[in-house]
């Protein structure tokens, strides 16, 4: 009885969203379309992000890397031959790059795929042994990402990026890929793997005791959210139309960070509410770059206050919040019993 | 050309061992990788530039404004940011230093502007000396001097000094510890100051060698240190002094005799700490926290 109930919230939140999407193009302006946008493609990456940091407990720092792959391979690939010609100024591009060209959907998928590979090969020296290692290695590949983007002008066209990648991506796309994204994660989640991930999580000890292979969930983990971080880079660019290494900087992933915590790690329905939260937030509360007005005296512009504020929020949630908005819950506890989630 | 190569590597090298000893002391007692290390170093940097350029100090009291201006901000990230996450899930904690790395990154930015400024360098430390060939900016010959004279200091306080021995102990066991009628959360408070302090004369070095400041010095010199802190062997004070020196070496001689190579250097420090996670993940002189501690 109560699984299928389960089903219905889910399947009418689901079906909710399709409507939404079905009907925002017509009621909302350029602006709005554009958050929506991108918090759609936020979803994806927040959604995936919490299945390595929240459901499995393994503290990492990767969505800009991956994400800056995602979106390379995608530019590279949509970008027509032709305007990739009179675009590499720095140096004159390998021959190879300027005959890839393919659809949408392989460029998602292909972006996918190379973080993917990239997350397999990251997570043997890092899961191989305890310990907080994950953090800093992610850390430094976002950096060397960042390098060989800068330093490798014939394929990414170093620090100038690249330009007039077709604007593929709409509310259909992203927010289609956001749907499959939260059910995939949700099904990971609700499996033997997702279960072997918790209990990673809650003790790992406890786990290797049970006979639960700890390096194969974690590398799971790592390797699913690397695809959709991947696929999420590629939506962003195809959003973007132009991409540069100075994008994909650490803030990318602090941001994530934030909407994670403030949902609840460990909770996908937390992830999409902290999103929600933190995209439209960061969008109101732009008025902190700009100059202020108190009592007459007026501050001068301070960019860069936001950032500030945010690392503010992030210290004072994890101190006196700890569980964030949703805590472990989803949707569906929320419409059980007191009882129920009593016991 | 090759020696003057050995003496640069030296003194950079020095300065990721003294930044290193403050993340491998940390992590020995709270298992902590404290990101906010390298902002730290950025800070004494600052603090340094404030007492020379701002407040127009001595050279010297300027540096003892950043040891201990750094120091006490050391103790009070511990105190209001990590000291009440003691019992909490240890992704909390990670997640707390991470705020702290990216705050005090970013208030230096706004308050301070991003662009760098170029640190006042005491003319006696610009001077070059020569000896058959040699040419030797004295900062290169002060820094691994100096950084020698504060290893002896650290390792004659954690060996021959009651606090030391504390210190060690809590790398033990915490709770034990504190049966001992230890305060351990003081203990904890005097490493990150120890190790702030450490982290304010390495930012000074690093403002003198490569004479200019800015908020975000800290976070590539901070990754690259505590790669220097893996490779030498975390939770080990000698190995992160040795690791320091390699990370140091290799860059300086690689950018010598590979100067095509110039645009990855900040990689090889990465590239140490894949190698050495995948071959001895104790690092070289390392202590296995799984099997036994210290």
């Amino acid at each position: 009885m109560t699984v299928k109930k389960d089903q219905w919230i889910n399947l009418s939140f689901v079906f909710g969203v399709i409507g939404f999407i079905g009907i925002a193009n017509s009621f909302f302006d350029e602006y709005t379309i554009r958050i929506l946008n991108n918090i759609a493609i936020f979803t994806i990456l927040a959604v995936s992000y919490n299945l390595i940091n929240g459901v499995t407990g393994q503290f990492s720092l990767e969505p800009n890397g991956f994400v800056a792959i995602g979106a390379y391979v995608t530019a590279l690939l949509l970008v027509s031959p032709e305007a990739k010609q009179y675009q590499y100024a720095i140096v004159d591009p390998y021959p190879f790059v300027l005959s890839l060209h393919a659809n949408f959907v392989v460029a998602l998928v292909l972006s996918g795929f190379f973080a993917t590979c990239l997350a397999l090969v990251l997570s043997f020296p890092v899961f191989r042994v305890r310990g907080d290692y994950l953090a800093i290695v992610t850390l430094g590949f976002g950096f060397i990402i960042k390098i060989f983007a800068i330093n490798y002008p014939e394929v990414t066209n170093g620090s100038l990026g690249l330009n007039d990648i077709p604007e593929f991506s709409n509310l259909y796309w992203t927010g289609g890929i956001a749907i499959i994204a939260v059910i995939t994660v949700l099904n990971i989640v609700n499996s033997k793997f997702g279960r072997a991930m918790k209990a990673v999580r809650d003790d790992e000890d406890a786990a290797i005791a049970m006979g639960v292979n700890t390096f194969k969930a974690k590398t799971f983990a790592f390797c699913t959210s690397a695809f959709f971080e991947g696929v999420g880079g590629g939506l962003l660019a195809a959003l973007l139309t132009s991409i540069s290494p100075d994008l994909f900087d650490f803030f990318f992933t602090f941001q994530l960070l934030i909407i994670i915590v403030l949902g609840g790690l460990g909770s996908t329905t937390g992830a999409i509410v902290g999103t929600i939260l933190v995209m439209g937030g960061s969008e109101w509360m732009r008025f902190l770059d700009e100059p202020m007005k108190f009592f007459g005296y007026t501050t001068p512009a301070m960019p860069g206050l936001r950032m500030v504020v945010f690392s503010l929020i992030l210290i004072f949630i994890m101190l006196f919040a700890r569980e964030g908005i949703m805590g472990k819950k989803e949707l569906k506890d929320l419409f059980k019993g007191r009882k129920r989630s009593a016991k | 050309m090759f020696m003057q190569q050995m003496i640069n590597g030296f003194s950079l090298g020095s300065m990721y061992a003294l930044i290193a000893i403050g993340y491998t002391m940390v992590y020995g007692v709270l298992r902590l990788i404290n990101f906010a290390h390298g902002d730290i170093m950025m800070v004494g940097g600052f603090l340094g530039f404030f007492g020379v350029a701002v407040l127009e100090l001595p050279f010297l009291a300027a540096v003892l404004l950043a040891i201990v201006g750094s120091a006490l901000l050391g103790m009070a990230s511990d105190r209001i940011a990590y000291r009440p996450l003691r019992s909490a899930p240890k992704i909390s904690l990670l997640i707390t230093a991470i705020g702290v790395s990216f705050f005090l990154e970013n208030a230096f930015n706004v308050f301070f502007g991003g662009v760098p400024r170029a640190f006042p360098v005491p003319s006696v430390l610009e001077d070059i000396l020569e000896f058959g060939g040699l040419t030797i900016p004295v900062s290169a010959l002060i820094v691994p001097i100096l950084t020698a004279m504060l290893l002896a200091i650290i390792l004659w306080v954690l060996f021959k000094t009651k606090y030391g021995m504390a210190i060690r102990a809590l790398a033990f066991d915490v709770d034990t510890v504190n049966l001992m009628g230890i305060d351990a959360n003081r203990i904890i408070t005097i490493v990150f100051g120890m190790g702030s302090a450490l982290a304010a004369v390495g930012g000074i070095f690093w403002v003198v060698n490569y004479p200019s400041v800015d908020p975000m010095m800290g976070v590539l010199v901070g990754l690259k240190a505590f790669a220097a802190a893996v490779v030498g062997g975390i939770g080990s004070v000698g190995g992160a002094v040795l690791g320091g020196l390699i990370i140091g070496f290799t860059e300086v001689v690689v950018i010598a005799f590979l100067p095509e190579l110039g645009g990855y250097k900040d990689a090889f420090a990465f590239i140490f700490l894949i190698l050495i996670l995948l071959f001895k993940p104790t690092g070289i002189l390392g202590i296995d926290f799984e099997k036994s501690r210290f």
